[in-house]
């Protein structure tokens, strides 16, 4: 493998803007003169598009299964060049409702590694599916992969809740590969105390927010155009975030966390100390709206 | 009691504790209650079983495939069983239990074929029910005689959830109806074989059973159709079983499953009587067919002729006067045959002593024809037995007799070493362990490449058998010549 080859990922909840982000972020490293390549690892396969200005591109693993193996392939084969010489993969996956898309992702890795696509660039860069649901997925933290994880979140709950699903993969492999938390990027949805809501929940993850990403219209209007922001309006404010994280990540090097994932109820917890939700009152728990006028009325 | 059995018992217990020291605390904990001692007049034999073996064991046991590929479904000659998953498992399950048939392999019948849908990556990822199809198609194509197929999954089919319902109901009704049998006998599930046996009956119940109603118009009843479920025909036993049923005025319509078709299954519901040789691996569609069509059914066991006569007498007592009479018959004409064995072989064996280890019925099954030889049974165990065949053990087992359920090779070893018996019967990955000890052995899974060993034609080769391998002159030259 290149020496000072760059692993990172991007991982978090499912519509977050995982794909928008890493897209984006990464185009600006291209732009900071890196050699950059993309391994989509979601069945959907769309983690490429903007980069490639395409719907979607053929999947090492769509290909694989015309072809009868995926020893039967050839890296040329599988890898797209896009915007600013950015290569692209997808790994692709089956169907939604059949076979084993975690297998898949662990098939196209493995491929990947072995026919040299990682030769000559700085950054490989794994764009994962919502959240870590079996091993397959896990892959790309596991040893000698991805050294930082950056994980893509908002103000909301469930983003949080995934974010703190994410570090527990990260750290469940941390001691037996290197694999580290590289930070958080709250891509803004808006919510209430958002900004200081992310900052407190990195602080408990053992890490930093390294980015807020505020919310701009000019995301969709880029991706309408299935575009990245930095190619369809490199002067814009939004253009101006997406280098500013890359040039975080840049230097973020080697400074990635061991996470200390925090329980369901510290979660809670740190909503309610932004006065984000109320404490729960337990007698309440479970009960229906007529069980509970019965109690009044009694 | 006798001093003799107190001191049997004393050394049972020194013997158990022994080879316990050597587990951690836990496994010490868990693997007590799987040895015991019988004690006359208990209920059953004061082991616990059908547990999960215990990890780092040397384990005798296999898996849910292994039991419903390789016992149940396995021996049906005129289907093909599809060995639904990579190739391994069909690989190293090829050629069967030896469960003989009659037929032309690879025409009109199947059992010693392989068929493997040898699952690649893209099968995993993509998952295999389009292969399945094919493969499916491809057997109508290349074996159009065959009146049938199953697919039995191997683990990954349970782990990336193909639905292989959906395609054999497919399959059926492209061609017309056929009986297509998907079972779920991934190998993952359950402690043992066993639970492949339970998932293989039902899955009889649920998709030949139930199509099979309109069948066989046909076929007519006599008030004398019997089932012989359990059976598995290994070296021929079946076929040494079915003859005497039918020189007592039987008819068998159908045999489970050795040497058995789809259209014996399917007309099995018509039997009078259901006679149950292996109740581990078939009490429940015995049971299942007494509740539906009210068949009743009777364990019998044909090993040695005192167990014979019992079970003649008791299947014979189901029925008629005619056939009662037939019973006694047929113990009568073989009477002559079983005394020149037993005159034969009894002398050379009186009063050896036997350790035995195996599945299904036969850590009790065998015990009669030993003791017909003058053998004694010192100690026994089930592979993947549940508490009621320790129940049925019982009646089989002598005061202080050692029992040992899903016993490993550590056990097994320093048991035989202690006990010095002067037979194991066990199977084939103990065979030679305890030939290197010096100990005679016989592989009682599969007769040793023998059999039959049902029925009296059976008796007469067990005891042969067992001769040779006890008084087999090898074992006196066995010293090291520097000894």
């Amino acid at each position: 493998m290149t020496k000072g080859l760059r692993q990172i990922a991007f991982y978090g909840k499912g519509g977050i803007g995982k794909s928008t982000t890493s897209q984006n972020t990464l185009a600006a490293l291209a732009e900071l003169g890196q050699k950059i390549l993309i391994v989509g690892c979601d069945p959907k396969a769309d983690s490429t598009r903007l980069i490639l200005h395409a719907k979607a591109q053929d999947t090492i693993l769509s290909l694989a299964a015309e072809a009868g193996s995926v020893e039967d392939l050839e890296i040329e084969m599988v890898m797209k060049t896009g915007f600013k010489n950015i290569r692209c993969v997808e790994s692709g996956g089956p169907e939604p409702g059949v076979g084993c898309a975690g297998r898949g992702v662990i098939t196209s890795i493995n491929f990947l590694e072995e026919n040299g696509a990682y030769e000559g660039i700085d950054y490989v860069s794994y764009d994962v599916l919502g959240d870590v649901v079996c091993g397959g997925f896990a892959m790309p933290i596991r040893e000698n992969k991805a050294q930082e994880i950056y994980i893509v979140m908002s103000g909301e709950m469930m983003a949080m809740y995934a974010a703190n699903n994410i570090a527990k993969g990260i750290l469940k492999y941390a001691n037996s590969g290197g694999v580290r938390l590289g930070g958080l990027v709250c891509n803004e949805r808006q919510t209430d105390k958002e900004l200081e809501l992310a900052e407190s929940l990195a602080k408990k993850l053992n890490t930093t927010l390294i980015h807020f990403v505020p919310r701009d219209n000019v995301v969709q209007h880029a991706e309408l155009r299935r575009m990245t922001v930095l190619e369809f309006a490199p002067n814009s404010k939004q253009a101006e975030e997406y280098r500013k994280l890359a040039t975080k990540i840049h230097a973020n090097a080697g400074k990635g966390t061991i996470p200390t994932p925090i329980t369901m109820d510290e979660l809670e917890d740190l909503l309610m100390e932004h006065g984000i939700m109320k404490a729960v009152d337990e007698s309440i728990v479970g009960k229906t709206a007529a069980e509970l006028a019965a109690e009044v009325a009694a | 009691m006798s001093l003799a059995i107190e001191k049997t018992k004393a050394r049972n217990k020194e013997l158990i504790d022994e080879v316990l020291t050597a587990y951690p605390e836990k496994t010490v904990k868990k693997r007590a209650k799987h040895l015991a001692t019988f004690e006359d007049g208990n209920p059953d034999c004061s082991v616990k079983s059908n547990i999960k073996s215990v990890p780092g064991v040397m384990t005798i046991r296999g898996c849910a495939y292994a039991g419903s590929k390789g016992v149940v479904w396995g021996p049906i000659k005129d289907m093909i069983h599809i060995s639904h998953g990579p190739v391994g498992c069909g690989q190293y399950s090829w050629g069967a239990r030896r469960n003989y048939y009659i037929g032309t392999t690879g025409i009109d019948t199947f059992v010693t074929m392989q068929f493997t849908s040898d699952f690649q990556e893209k099968d995993i990822v993509f998952g295999g029910d389009k292969k399945l199809a094919k493969i499916i198609d491809e057997i109508e194509a290349l074996f159009p005689l065959n009146k049938g197929i199953s697919i039995q999954s191997e683990c990954p089919i349970g782990l990336i959830g193909d639905d292989i319902e959906a395609v054999s109901r497919k399959k059926s009704k492209e061609y017309d109806g056929k009986t297509i049998v998907p079972v779920r006998c991934e190998g993952f599930r359950g402690v043992s074989q066993s639970l492949g046996h339970h998932i293989a009956n039902d899955s009889i119940r649920d998709w030949v059973f139930d199509k099979a109603e309109d069948k066989h118009k046909e076929f007519q009843s006599t008030a004398y159709d019997v089932a012989i479920i359990g059976d598995y025909n290994i070296g021929g036993d079946a076929w040494a079983s079915r003859i005497l049923l039918e020189e007592m005025g039987l008819r068998v319509i159908a045999q489970w499953s050795g040497d058995g078709s789809i259209a014996e299954l399917e007309n099995s519901p018509k039997a009078k009587l259901n006679v149950l040789h292996c109740y581990r691996s078939m009490n429940y569609i015995s049971r299942h067919m007494e509740e539906k069509y009210g068949i009743p059914w009777v364990e019998y066991n044909f090993f040695g002729p005192s167990k014979i006569e019992e079970s003649l007498r008791k299947i014979a007592s189901h029925f008629d006067d005619k056939i009662k009479e037939g019973a006694e018959r047929v113990i009568a004409k073989y009477r002559a045959i079983v005394d020149a064995v037993i005159a034969k072989y009894k002398p050379r064996l009186q009063g050896k002593t036997v350790m035995l280890y195996v599945g299904g019925l036969r850590p009790r099954h065998v015990i009669g024809a030993y003791e017909d030889l003058g053998m004694e049974i010192v100690g026994t165990g089930y592979e993947f037995g549940h508490n009621d065949d320790y129940q049925r053990t019982t009646h089989y087992v002598k005061d202080g007799t050692l029992i040992y359920d899903d016993v490993n090779g550590h056990e097994f070893e320093k048991f035989v070493e202690k006990i010095q018996p002067d037979l194991v019967g066990a199977g084939i990955k103990e065979k030679y362990v305890f030939q290197k000890m010096g100990v005679p052995f016989r592989q009682m899974h599969s007769w040793d490449y023998s059999g039959p060993y049902h029925g009296y034609d059976g008796f007469a080769i067990f005891a042969r058998d067992m001769d040779m391998a006890i008084n087999n002159p090898v074992w006196g030259m066995t010293k090291a010549p520097w000894k």
